[in-house]
């Protein structure tokens, strides 16, 4: 997680922000056809155990390339899955956006989120801190790398039936 | 204390000669004190892989019941459990989950504690008298043995030994550490989530095939056709559930797949052929790329240990009791030590794509868990059954066998239960 200068670009911070509050609302409205079609094909969706950043030869909680996030997309939405059906329902901010770098048109961004989920009248609360490495595209941009590391990655947490 | 095993004695009323369950068994708290005290102070617990403590001072976590202990390799190799608790005012010495020490320190008043738990070193010592003695303010240690790298630990020194313990299970273990293969077995991380259940929930899962095709259906549709044909073990019926005696079973899911050593020659499965490619160019030779790709699938049996581990399929199962409604679940990945980085990224990805928190059947299993343990809330009187299977079961090689979706593995888990439960 090196990063590089961090950018004081206001205009970019905007549109980065934006981009990620967008993303936000359609994770909570459970909108997944318009969120995967928000990801570069190569793009790899991780939520890593720990500290570690070698994804692929660490063992995490998930590292989805293309077909993996269709797949778990498709088990959310087939109505065979007893967690998800119904899922639990979500309320999310994500904040505290720093811009770390900017290269080309890829830009690297982190910041903050915090998911408060409820089923069974019960309620959860998760943080954790989030880096995108976004490409920009047309007016906006397509996602490379979300990793989002959750606070107590490797400890004990519960099942999930939906995505931060 | 008098009140309460009165409240105990009549043990059939809890478990049955006809294979039910009552309610209480799920959500009475004293009967729960009962069993941290009768079953899990009182048989061999597991507590840790020996790939989790590989070096001289490695050490990790873990629990044996309710209590927080710690598990030690010393200078010479041998393996240490021993409560976490400061001898002198009750401190834990470690909340370090894994690591690497010489010694273990209170933070409260500095007693200092060697890697075999004994009392090394205090601060001012004189002011507890010339007859204090350290040798009797050693941490608090646990009878510990293991097999086949799996460690257990006990308060019980009368208990036989382990390898009596396990018995006919043994036999088993040697033939699940083949997805080692050809190498040492290695814990390559751990997934865990904490469910609203008993513990004893979570024990008869493990052993329960009947569950796979409606609860894992949205996983088994997400498996290449090939893949989906051998999950459906329920159809073929060709497994079977055996009781191995002291409340352990093992439950054959894939009966080709009982012996990894067994049918190298049989066609690579599709989903392993890209992996297979990746070995050759790596310049493995074609008996050993047969014999690695066919232990990255893992093996085709569920060995449910009594009263807290599981060898399951491909990983090792732990469950953990934290309160009567509340049971810790760990999902541990095992891999190949020394073995291709490509077919340990292999068992990495297949046991993100079902375990853990995010996986494609361990939030469904929790789901349904839960619901037992919410169900329970209603119709006390009425009997859980787990009684499936007893139309035709056989006499197998160590115990009762039943058909591939019997309960006869959580028949032999209640028995031993009840076992330890009367003494």
């Amino acid at each position: 997680m090196s990063t590089t200068t961090v950018t004081n670009d206001p205009a970019l911070l905007q549109k980065v922000s934006a981009f990620i509050w967008a993303e936000a609302d359609l994770l909570d409205g459970k909108n997944y056809d318009a969120w995967l079609a928000l990801w570069l094909t190569e793009g790899y969706y991780t939520l890593p155990i720990g500290d570690g950043d070698d994804f692929d030869n660490m063992l995490n909680l998930c590292h989805d390339n293309d077909k993996m996030r269709r797949d778990r997309i498709a088990r959310f939405q087939q109505g065979f899955s007893i967690s998800s059906a119904p899922p639990a329902q979500t309320v999310r901010t994500l904040s505290r956006f720093v811009v770390t770098g900017v290269e080309g048109d890829e830009v690297k961004v982190r910041c903050a989120e915090h998911v408060i989920e409820d089923k069974f009248g019960r309620q959860r609360i998760w943080a954790a801190n989030v880096f995108y490495t976004l490409v920009a595209s047309g007016d906006g941009f397509k996602i490379r790398t979300k990793v989002v590391r959750l606070l107590n990655s490797e400890g004990m947490l519960n099942s999930f039936s939906y995505l931060f | 204390m008098t009140i309460a095993m009165q409240k105990f004695s009549d043990l059939d009323a809890l478990y049955s000669e006809k294979a039910t369950v009552a309610t209480s068994m799920y959500e009475d708290p004293d009967l729960f004190k009962e069993e941290m005290e009768r079953i899990f102070r009182r048989t061999w617990v597991w507590v840790a892989h020996a790939s989790e403590i590989p070096e001289k001072g490695s050490f990790k976590l873990s629990t044996v019941g309710l209590e927080p202990v710690i598990v030690v390799r010393d200078r010479k190799g041998e393996v240490h459990v021993m409560v976490n608790r400061c001898r002198h005012r009750a401190a834990t010495v470690c909340e370090v989950k894994k690591g690497k020490t010489s010694s273990f320190q209170c933070p409260y008043h500095g007693w200092g504690y060697g890697l075999d738990g004994s009392l090394r070193a205090l601060p001012y010592p004189e002011q507890y008298g010339d007859d204090f003695s350290k040798e009797q303010h050693g941490l608090q240690r646990l009878r510990t043995e293991s097999y086949a790298g799996m460690i257990f630990a006990t308060f019980n020194e009368e208990i036989e030994p382990l390898e009596d313990f396990l018995g006919p299970v043994r036999k088993w273990i040697d033939l699940f550490m083949k997805q080692g293969g050809g190498f040492p077995v290695k814990v390559l991380g751990e997934h865990q989530f904490t469910v609203p259940m008993n513990w004893k929930v979570q024990l008869e899962n493990t052993t329960d095939a009947y569950h796979f095709p409606v609860v894992h259906k949205s996983f088994m549709q997400s498996l290449d056709g090939e893949t989906e044909e051998i999950f459906k073990f329920l159809d073929t019926g060709k497994g079977f559930v055996e009781d191995l005696g002291n409340g352990h079973s093992v439950m054959v899911m894939i009966p080709e797949l009982i012996d990894l050593d067994d049918n190298l020659d049989a066609p690579i499965p599709e989903r392993f052929l890209e992996l297979a490619q990746e070995l050759r160019d790596d310049g493995y030779p074609d008996d050993q790329v047969r014999k690695i790709v066919r232990a990255v699938g893992g093996a085709g049996f569920n060995l449910n240990l009594f009263p807290n581990v599981s060898f399951s399929l491909a990983f090792f199962r732990v469950l953990t009791p934290v309160n009567v409604e509340q049971t810790d679940i760990r999902h541990i990945a095992i891999g190949m030590d020394g073995g291709p980085a490509a077919a340990n990224r292999m068992r990495m990805r297949l046991h993100e794509h079902f375990q853990g928190p995010m996986g494609f059947g361990s939030p469904d299993d929790a789901e349904v868990w839960e619901r037992v343990q919410r169900g329970t809330k209603g119709g006390d009187a009425l009997p859980i059954l787990v009684n499936r299977g007893l139309v035709d079961e056989q006499p197998g090689a160590d115990g009762p066998r039943g058909h591939i979706s019997a309960e006869t593995g959580m028949r032999a888990a209640y028995k031993m239960w009840k076992r330890m439960m009367s003494v």
